[in-house]
């Protein structure tokens, strides 16, 4: 449902490559099942034209892979970024975690992209082959003898059912439209949230948390996590932990971690996408957000670079902390 | 071989609860699945696999190993030791079936893991065959049975009844409890059910995955791959792929310090982890590239190096759907091994 083709970003990759502006291309490449694709780096037109994909799978958040990449690569990357990618983009700017002219970043418009889970809800287990068709996706399983017709719409990523934007804030150079900040509904859900009792709030993360195999998908995708060595990973730390000992540990972690990236989080949706449990992670994210814009006024994590976000700002608007405590009992 | 009516599971499921911690695969969020302990209400799951893989009941993701306590100059050891209850796991795949095999050869191979080997001692294994295989399915690839999982008791699921047979003494017994529910029937049903399976799995996607390049002796060939670059360059590191893994047996043992003494745990680790291999004289895995390297040459070379060419990954796709940024096992051997499939 892409309204840019694979074939037109090829040729633009390649067209980047072979008049020397670019030296690799970050890109996706092909998998077993359509649905399967892995970020990687390509030298080559002909690997291009074997390997490279754009498809309704292309969720990856390549923007943090610029920290690692721009370090070990010497030279310059071509990056695609989707509208969500490019406020990471700006973020890390903010931070100084890559080279800018070590990058040279093509902005592509996206439509929303697939969640696999909800797709295989609907086409049950057996794909072999997926394929686009208008406003819906095709897909062949070993089980059906004709293709499965699923509405593109119907089986979105929860990111993209709520894209904050469809407006790219950083590029070289665009493929379409620049694109706007569009309405979206994704602080209801964590209203509904503050609208439980304690109780009932405590319960409903107990339970997401507790599914938490503690793999670290969440932190090792986000792109506000970009330390070093995370405190976790530290065995100096004296809170390195590879397994939670129980239940508070469990919760430490994310709570710590959201703690962490508040105020810097641009709300891309990666955590959510690639946990393994499926646990909820932007809604925490989601409420630093929504009581940041509250207390201190909008703010957008990467909307551009360098600003500052108000959690380390001061200004004589501020809030009292004492106000905060006050407004704990205006939604409940 | 013994059948009932799929109206009675429940009650079979009641019958085995009396004398056992029985667990099965149940719903959990968004179609996944993942196994419970069965009480009233809790029902049998209809997805394929669980998201975790049951190792976790011989090899928890955290337990206790002993605990010492300090008074003055005086160390007391108590024995904190819980893997002592009996408990049978319901519905297990051939796939996960046969990663206790891998487990095994590590675990109870000298010096024996007293830990692990007392859980194998107290757990039954009821396997299922699988009716609805998935494309992230490989099991064929090494040699495993879809259509006649091993475990104590192999169990088949039709529309509307469930065949069981017993493999060991273990499962005649488990059987024996069962009488009540159950009846003696020829193997037609069954036969046809395998053959289904069968029938299914030549039109998996991977059905001609093959191990032919891999196996013991070949790390000259393989370690200094360039490839490993290539494969390796988007990987997180997040071990996801170790911790979802039904073979993946890693840990670490560490002291917790209570003020008053130490609780010695252990804990899964992951190869794909920064500190994993981390020494007194440094560490010898520094870039990813390594700690990637190593997962899969221990699953293709090192292993059946040392397990008589038993390979230790049993294809369950697990990491092949779990993977954040889609890489795997298959996508190695297809690579490296310059595998055709
Ligand atoms: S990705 Fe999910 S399971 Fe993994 S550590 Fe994060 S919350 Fe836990
Ligand atoms: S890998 Fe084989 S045994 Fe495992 S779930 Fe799939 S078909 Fe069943
Ligand atoms: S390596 Fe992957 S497919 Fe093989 S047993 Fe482990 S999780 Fe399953
Ligand atoms: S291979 Fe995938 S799941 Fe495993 S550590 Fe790398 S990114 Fe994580």
């Amino acid at each position: 449902m892409q309204k840019i083709t694979q074939n037109q970003l090829i040729e633009k990759a390649a067209s980047l490559l072979s008049d020397g502006t670019v030296n690799a291309v970050l890109g996706w490449s092909r998998g077993e099942f359509g649905y399967d694709v892995t970020p990687k780096m390509f030298k080559t037109e002909e690997d291009l034209k074997e390997n490279f994909v754009w498809n309704d799978f292309c969720g990856v958040n390549f923007s943090k892979y610029l920290v690692s990449k721009t370090d070990r690569f010497d030279g310059k990357i071509l990056v695609f970024l989707k509208p969500c990618d490019t406020y990471s983009f700006n973020q890390l700017l903010t931070e100084h975690r890559f080279e800018r002219e070590k990058v040279y970043a093509v902005g592509i418009p996206c439509e929303g992209m697939v969640d696999v889970i909800k797709l295989k809800a609907v086409t049950g287990e057996g794909i072999s082959e997926i394929k686009e068709d208008g406003e819906n996706l095709l897909v062949t399983t070993i089980y059906e003898d004709a293709p499965v017709k699923v509405a593109f719409k119907d089986v979105l990523l929860e990111r993209c059912i709520n894209c904050k934007s469809k407006k790219h804030v950083a590029y070289d150079e665009l493929m379409g439209d620049e694109g706007e900040v569009i309405e979206s509904k994704r602080f209801d859900e964590v209203a509904k949230i503050e609208a439980m009792t304690p109780d009932e709030r405590f319960a409903f993360w107990q339970n997401e948390l507790s599914r938490c195999i503690r793999c670290n998908a969440c932190r090792d995708a986000c792109p506000a996590c970009t330390c070093e060595k995370c405190v976790f990973d530290n065995p100096q730390s004296g809170v390195e932990n590879k397994a939670p000992a129980n239940s508070f540990e469990e919760k430490m972690f994310h709570i710590i971690r959201a703690y962490h990236v508040a105020g810097r989080c641009t709300d891309c949706g990666e955590c959510s996408r690639v946990c393994p449990q499926n646990i909820p992670l932007h809604l925490l994210n989601r409420k630093f957000i929504k009581d940041i814009n509250e207390f201190y006024g909008e703010y957008q994590a990467g909307a551009e670079v360098g600003s500052r976000a108000p959690l380390v700002d001061y200004t004589t608007e501020d809030l009292e902390p004492g106000e905060v405590f006050d407004r704990r009992d205006i939604d409940a | 071989m013994l059948k009932c009516s799929l109206d009675k599971i429940n009650s079979v499921f009641e019958e085995i609860a009396k004398t056992a911690k029985l667990y099965i695969p149940a719903d959990d969020k968004d179609g996944s699945a993942v196994y419970k302990q069965w009480e009233n209400g809790i029902e049998w799951s209809s997805s394929l696999n669980t998201v975790r893989s049951p190792k976790d009941f011989f090899l928890p993701q955290m337990e206790n190993l002993m605990e010492f306590k300090t008074e003055g100059k005086n160390i007391e050891v108590i024995d904190n030791r819980c893997e002592t209850e009996d408990f049978v796991i319901f519905g297990v795949r051939a796939c996960d079936v046969k990663s206790f095999e891998v487990l095994d050869r590590v675990f109870l191979s000298e010096p024996v893991d007293s830990y692990y080997a007392s859980r194998r001692e107290k757990g039954v294994i009821v396997s299922t065959a699988c009716s609805k295989p998935s494309e992230t399915c490989f099991c064929k690839t090494f040699g495993i049975s879809p259509e006649e999982p091993e475990g104590d008791v192999t169990t088949w699921k039709t529309e509307d009844e469930i065949f069981f047979k017993a493999n060991t003494s273990k499962g005649e017994a488990l059987l024996e409890k069962l009488s009540a529910y159950t009846e003696e029937c020829d193997e037609t049903v069954v036969t046809e059910q395998k053959e289904k399976i069968s029938a299914i799995m030549a039109k998996l996607p991977l059905k001609d995955l093959k191990t032919d390049a891999f196996g013991g002796g070949k790390t000259e060939e393989f370690f200094n791959n360039p490839v490993w670059e290539e494969l390796s360059g988007s990987c997180l590191g997040c071990g996801t792929c170790t911790f979802v893994c039904p073979t993946c047996q890693c840990y670490d043992i560490k002291d917790f310090n209570t003020g008053k003494g130490v609780i010695r745990f252990r804990c899964w680790d992951s190869c794909m982890y920064s500190e994993f291999t981390k020494m007194a004289h440094g560490n010898n895995r520094i870039t990813q590239k390594e700690r990637f390297r190593q997962r899969f040459m221990h699953k293709l070379v090192y292993y059946p190096e040392n397990n008589d060419g038993m390979f230790s990954c049993v294809g369950c796709g697990r990491c092949l759907s779990k993977c954040p940024i889609s890489m795997n096992i298959v996508k190695v051997m297809k690579k490296i091994g310059d595998v055709d499939a």
